[in-house]
C-alpha cells in the first residue's frame, strides 16, 4: 500500500514524511526523522515516556497516528531548548537532581511545560495529578515535583 | 590460628555437621587447601561458592586477602545484587 | 582535617551538575532503542504462549519463505550448554540455565518464553513471519504458586532436578532445587528463656523491577567473525561474557559498547536478546536490532522473587529480643536460583541475636526466571521479620522505634549471620527517625504510623578505570560501569577531588568493552565503592606522576614536592624557592618531562562497608474502599559518606517508592492456564506522582573506613524496609495485621469486612 505523504511542523520548521496508515506518531518520529528523544515505555498510553504536544495539547505520540500530524504543529523535546540556552525546566531538572537514568525525562519534561503554559502557579497537587501519567521508576517523584514547582515559581518571578 | 565458622549448611555438609574449625592459614588460598585437604570437596566449595567475612570485612572471589593470627573467619554464600 | 578526623573535601559532597546532564534533558542521550547501524533489520522473538509445555518440533520454513524475511533461529542455532559445562568460568551464573532461558530447548517452561527468533526488513515482515512459524506443543500441566510447587505429585519443571542440602539424596526430582539451614547458636534452647514468642506466616508477590527503558540491542556479526553489540545493560562486560559462554565465541572477538541504559534495578544484569540478535546478524550477514515490547519485558524478564516467609520471634519481657526463626521460600521461576540465600542471611540483620536459624527453599514454578531486583532477597524476608517485631512491640506495649534501638546491632556486635559488625550505621538511622519531626506528628482516626529497618551487604570486585591528562590541564576519567543514576558524577567528583582541580574539568566517560579495563556489573550498590576507588587509585598515581614532573623541572627530589590544590609546590621552604607547578602547566609541558601523563588502575575493592536504613510511614486507611493512602513518609540511611549528596537521596526516593508499590499494588496475575494477564503498566500499576507524598530523607554518615571518602553503597537498602513499615502503619490505623502483600484496596476491604464481621 502507497505511505502517505504528510505535511506538518515540528518544533517550529515545516517538515514532510511519508508514514504507513498504521504507523504511530512515535514511530514516525524515531524510525522515520531519527527524533530519538521521544521515548516509547509502553506504546499502550501508560507511561507518558513519549509524550509531545500537539497544538500545545499534551498528547502520548504512541496514542496518535502518524496521518494525524497532518497540518498541525508538534513540539517534541528536541525542541525545549532554545539552541544552547535550556529552557528553564531543563535547568531546573538538572539542579534538583530530578533524574537518574533520564529515560522518563523528556516525557516529564513535555509534560512539566504543558502544565506551566496552562498553569502557571499548580499546588504540588495539581502537579502531581497532571504528571500522573508520566512514569518514573528511579526518582519516586520528588525531585521532580520540586522542579516543576520551583521552575514555576521562577518563571512567575521573572515575568 | 585462625577460627572458621561454617554457619551454611551447604558448608556444614562437608564436615559431617561440624560448624566450627580451626585452621593455619594465613590467606584465604591458604585456607582453601587446607579445607580442600581435610574436608574434601570443602575447599572447591569455598572457593567457588562462598564469601569469605575475616574479621567483619567480606572478601569475595580473592584469594590473597591475609587472615591474621587469631582472626575470627565465617564462610557465607556470595552476595550479589541488583 | 575536620573534628571527626575525615579530611577536608573541597568537590566530594557538593552537588554539581552531572556531567551527562543536558544530554538528558534534551533528548540527546542515546539509549538502547534508539541506536541504529546502516542496513539493520528489525529482529523479534516468538514466545510460548503456555506455561508449561513440551516443544515436539519446530517448523520455520514458511516463516523464511515471507519476503523480507532473512533469518529465522531456534535454540538449534545455539550451542547446547551440557551440564558439566553449565559453571564453567567465573561468578555463580549457570550458563545451560541462562541458554535455555533466552530460548527454550526441549521445554517452554513459561508464558513468555522464547522459542524463535526473526530478523526481516521491516517490522511488518518480522510479525508476518512470527505468525508463518508452526510450534508443536505438547501442553503439560503447569504449576505457578511456590507452595503448590513444592507438594509431592506437582507437575515437575525439570526432570535432573533433585533437591540438593537434604540428607539422604532424593531419588526422584522435584521443584525444590536446594534447601539451605543457617544457624548461629542453639535457637531451642534460646525460645525457652523468651517470654514472648510471636509466630506467623506471610507471603511476598513476585514483582517486576519496572525500569521504564525495554531492552533493547543492535548487535553486528562480521564475515571475519567480529561481533559489534550496542546496548543498555547493567554492565558491557558481563554481556560480553555471557554471549561469549552462550554462543561459543571467544571474548576477543566481541566488543560491547555500552548506550545509556533506562533503569535496571538489577533486570539487566543479564542477557535476554543481545544472544539472539548476534546468531539473527549471523544468519542474515545484516546488522540486527532487537527491542522487547512491554509485554515481552513482563512475560519474558525479572521479576524478583516471591515467596512465604514463617518467622518466629521470642523476647523476654524487657525487650530484650533473644532468639530468631524462620523459614522462606522463594519462587525462582522456571530456573533455580532464587535469591534466597542473601533472604536467609539479611532476615534478622539489623538485629544483635545470637541465637537464629534460618531456613531456605529455592523452588521453580512456571513463571519468568527471577533476575536480580535491588538488595535481592532482603525485602522478602525483611516483610516477614520487621512485620513480627512490630507486632512483639504491640505485645510488649513498647515503642516500635525503642525497641529497635534496644536489639539494634552496633559496630561489634555479631551479626546475624555470622561476622562481626565494623563501623555500621544502624542505630544512627534509627535515631535520626527519632529525631526527626513527622515522628511526632499527631494522627487522625484511620490514620497509622509503622517503621521497620533493613539492611544490606553491599559489594565490591573488580574494577577498573583509566585518568589521562589533556595537554590543556583538562582530564578524562574511562570506567566500565554504565552510569545508571549519575555514577559518571560521583567519578568526576572523586577524580577532580584527588587532582585538585574543578569537576567542571574532568569528563567522565563510560567506555567500551575494548577501550577500559575489566569492570564487573553495575549493579550490588558497587560502583561509587569499587571503581570509585579505581578512580581515586589512578588519580593518586596521576598525582604521583605530577610531582615527579615537577620535581624535575625544578631539579630537585620527588619527595620535596607536595601537591596541593591542583598545584606542585616545594614542600618546606628546604625544598627550595620555586613558584608552583599547576595542572596547567604542567600538562602543557609533559610532552618535553617525559610524555603523556596517564594512569590506570585495576582492583578488586572488597571490604563494601554494610549498609542499614529505617523508614517511617504515616497512612490513612479509607475503609469504605480498601484504598491506602501514604501521608508522610521518612527514610533514614547510612550512606558512610554522601559523594554527591542529591544522588544519594534520589536512591533513597526511588528506592522506597518501589517499595510502596510491592506493599500496596504490585502483582503478577496469572490465569487458570498460567498465563499473565496482567502484563502492562496499566493492570501492573507502579506507583505514579499523584499517589504519594514528597519522600523525606535524612542521611546519615557513618564513613567506611575501606573506601577513600568513606563511602558505603546506597542503591540497594531503601527498597528493604517499606514492605513491612507499610503493613505497620495499616495495623496501627485500623487494628488489622495484614500478613499478604500487595496490600492492594480488595485485600485491605476485604480485611476490613472480615473485622466488621467478627465484631458483630
Ligand atoms: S510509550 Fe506512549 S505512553 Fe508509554
Ligand atoms: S529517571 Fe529513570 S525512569 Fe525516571
Amino acid at each position: 500500500m502507497a505511505k502517505h505523504h504528510i505535511s506538518t511542523t515540528i518544533n517550529g520548521e515545516p517538515v514532510e514524511f511519508l508514514c504507513n496508515t498504521e504507523q504511530t506518531m512515535l514511530d514516525v518520529l524515531r524510525d522515520e526523522l531519527h527524533l530519538t528523544g521521544t521515548k516509547e515505555g509502553c506504546a499502550t498510553g501508560d507511561c507518558g515516556a513519549c509524550s509531545i504536544t500537539v497544538d500545545d495539547r499534551l498528547v502520548c505520540s504512541c496514542l496518535m497516528l502518524g496521518v494525524e500530524a497532518e497540518g498541525h504543529s508538534i513540539q517534541t523535546i528536541e525542541g525545549m531548548a532554545d539552541g544552547d540556552q535550556l529552557h528553564p525546566l531543563q535547568q531546573k531538572f538538572l539542579e534538583y537532581a530530578a533524574l537518574q537514568c533520564g529515560i522518563c525525562t523528556p516525557g516529564f519534561l513535555v509534560a512539566s511545560k504543558a502544565l506551566l503554559d496552562r498553569n502557571p502557579d499548580p499546588t504540588e497537587e495539581e502537579a502531581r495529578y497532571w504528571l500522573a501519567g508520566n512514569l518514573c521508576r528511579c526518582t519516586g517523584y520528588d525531585k521532580i515535583i520540586r522542579a516543576v514547582l520551583d521552575t514555576a515559581a521562577d518563571m512567575r518571578g521573572a515575568s | 590460628m585462625a577460627r572458621i565458622v561454617l554457619t551454611h549448611s551447604a558448608c556444614r555438609q562437608y564436615t559431617g555437621g561440624t560448624a566450627e574449625l580451626e585452621s593455619d592459614a594465613t590467606s584465604i588460598r591458604g585456607l582453601v587447601r587446607d579445607l580442600e585437604a581435610r574436608f574434601p570437596g570443602l575447599g572447591r566449595q569455598v572457593e567457588e561458592s562462598m564469601a569469605v567475612a575475616i574479621d567483619g570485612v567480606m572478601h569475595q572471589d580473592d584469594l590473597t586477602a591475609s587472615i591474621p593470627e587469631g582472626a575470627e573467619v565465617y564462610l557465607l554464600p556470595r552476595i550479589g545484587g541488583g | 582535617m575536620a573534628p571527626d578526623g575525615t579530611p577536608d573535601l573541597k568537590v566530594v559532597g557538593t552537588r554539581p551538575i552531572r556531567p551527562d546532564g543536558v544530554d538528558k534533558v534534551t533528548g540527546r542521550a542515546q539509549f538502547g532503542a534508539d541506536f541504529q547501524l546502516p542496513g539493520q533489520l528489525v529482529g523479534k522473538v516468538l514466545r510460548s504462549p503456555h506455561a508449561h509445555a513440551r516443544i515436539r518440533s519446530i517448523d520455520t520454513s514458511k516463516a523464511e519463505a515471507i519476503p523480507g524475511v532473512k533469518a529465522v533461529m531456534t535454540a538449534a542455532d545455539m550451542p547446547e550448554i551440557t551440564s558439566e559445562e553449565a559453571f564453567v568460568g567465573e561468578g555463580p551464573a549457570d550458563f545451560k540455565d541462562m541458554s535455555g532461558n533466552t530460548m527454550a530447548r526441549d521445554k517452554a517452561l513459561y508464558d513468555g518464553h522464547a522459542v524463535a527468533a526473526v530478523a526481516a526488513t521491516s517490522a511488518a515482515a518480522a510479525d508476518a513471519a512470527l505468525a508463518a512459524i508452526e510450534v508443536d506443543y505438547e501442553v503439560l500441566p503447569h504449576v505457578i504458586d511456590v507452595e503448590d510447587a513444592m507438594v509431592e505429585g506437582a507437575p515437575i519443571l525439570h526432570d535432573d532436578m533433585f533437591t540438593s542440602g537434604v540428607d539422604p539424596k532424593p531419588a526422584t526430582p522435584s521443584n525444590v532445587a536446594k534447601r539451605m539451614v543457617f544457624e548461629l547458636g542453639d535457637v531451642d534452647a534460646a525460645f525457652g528463656k523468651a517470654d514472648i514468642v510471636i509466630e506467623r506466616k506471610y507471603k511476598t508477590a513476585p514483582v517486576h523491577q519496572g525500569y521504564i527503558e525495554p531492552h533493547a540491542c543492535v548487535a553486528q556479526y562480521a564475515a571475519d567473525g567480529q561481533v559489534q553489540i550496542y546496548c543498555s545493560s547493567q554492565g558491557q562486560f558481563m554481556v560480553r561474557a555471557y554471549v561469549a559462554k552462550l554462543l561459543g565465541i571467544d571474548i576477543s572477538e566481541i566488543r560491547v559498547t555500552p548506550l545509556e541504559i533506562g533503569g535496571g534495578f538489577g533486570g539487566k544484569t543479564l542477557v535476554y536478546l543481545e544472544p539472539l540478535a548476534v546468531v539473527l546478524s549471523r544468519k542474515s550477514g545484516r546488522p540486527v536490532k532487537m527491542a522487547m515490547t512491554r509485554e515481552e519485558v513482563f512475560r519474558g524478564s525479572g521479576p524478583t522473587s516471591g515467596g512465604t516467609v514463617w518467622v518466629k520471634v521470642g523476647a523476654k519481657r524487657d525487650g530484650t529480643i533473644v532468639a530468631g526463626d524462620a523459614v522462606l521460600k522463594f519462587q525462582a521461576g522456571a530456573y533455580a536460583g532464587s535469591p534466597v540465600g542473601p533472604g536467609c542471611m539479611t532476615a534478622f540483620a539489623v538485629y544483635d541475636l545470637q541465637d537464629v536459624r534460618i531456613t531456605g527453599y529455592d523452588v521453580v514454578t512456571n513463571r519468568p526466571k527471577v533476575a536480580a531486583y535491588r538488595a535481592p532477597g532482603a525485602p522478602i524476608s525483611n516483610f516477614g521479620v520487621e512485620s513480627a517485631v512490630d507486632e512483639l512491640a504491640r505485645e510488649l506495649g513498647m515503642d516500635p522505634v525503642e525497641l529497635r534501638l534496644k536489639n539494634a546491632a552496633k559496630k561489634g556486635t555479631k551479626a546475624a549471620y555470622g561476622p562481626t559488625f565494623g563501623d555500621i550505621g544502624c542505630v544512627e538511622t534509627l535515631e535520626a527517625v527519632k529525631d526527626h519531626p513527622n515522628y511526632n506528628v499527631p494522627l487522625e482516626p484511620n490514620q497509622g504510623r509503622g517503621v521497620a529497618a533493613g539492611f544490606w551487604f553491599n559489594i565490591g570486585g573488580e574494577s577498573s578505570a583509566t585518568v589521562n591528562i589533556n595537554e590543556d590541564g583538562t582530564a578524562v576519567v574511562a570506567t566500565g560501569n554504565p552510569d545508571i543514576g549519575g555514577s559518571r558524577a560521583s567519578m568526576a567528583m572523586m577524580a577532580a577531588e584527588v587532582l585538585g582541580i574543578d569537576v567542571e574539568r574532568v569528563r567522565p566517560i563510560v567506555a567500551d568493552t575494548s577501550s577500559v579495563g575489566y569492570c564487573f556489573l553495575t549493579g550490588g550498590s558497587r560502583v561509587t565503592f569499587a571503581t570509585g576507588m579505581a578512580v581515586v587509585e589512578a588519580s593518586r598515581s596521576v598525582v604521583n606522576e605530577l610531582k615527579a614532573r615537577a620535581a624535575k623541572t625544578w631539579d630537585i627530589p620527588v619527595d620535596a614536592v607536595e601537591w596541593q590544590d591542583g598545584k606542585a609546590v616545594p614542600a618546606g621552604s628546604n625544598a627550595g624557592d620555586f613558584e608552583p607547578l599547576s595542572l596547567e602547566d604542567l600538562a602543557a609541558k609533559s610532552g618535553r618531562t617525559g610524555g603523556p601523563i596517564a594512569a590506570t588502575s585495576s582492583l578488586n575493592a572488597q571490604g563494601a562497608g554494610p549498609g542499614f536504613g529505617t523508614h517511617l510511614v504515616d497512612v490513612e486507611v479509607d475503609r469504605e474502599t480498601g484504598h491506602v493512602k501514604v501521608l508522610r513518609y521518612l527514610a533514614t540511611q547510612d550512606a558512610g559518606r554522601a559523594i554527591h549528596p542529591s544522588y544519594v537521596e534520589g536512591q533513597i526516593q526511588g528506592g522506597a517508592v518501589q517499595g510502596i508499590g510491592w506493599a500496596l499494588n504490585e502483582e503478577y496475575i496469572y490465569d487458570d492456564r498460567g498465563r499473565l494477564d496482567n502484563p502492562g503498566f496499566l493492570d501492573y500499576r507502579i506507583p505514579v506522582a499523584s499517589d504519594l507524598p514528597m519522600i523525606d530523607t535524612v542521611v546519615v554518615e557513618v564513613p567506611n573506613p575501606r573506601h577513600p571518602y568513606g563511602a558505603r553503597g546506597v542503591g540497594e537498602v531503601p527498597i528493604v524496609p517499606p514492605m513491612a513499615a507499610m503493613a505497620n502503619a495499616i495495623q496501627d490505623a485500623i487494628g488489622i495485621r495484614l500478613t499478604e502483600l500487595p496490600m492492594s484496596p480488595p485485600k485491605v476491604r476485604k480485611a476490613v469486612d472480615e473485622q466488621a464481621a467478627a465484631e458483630e
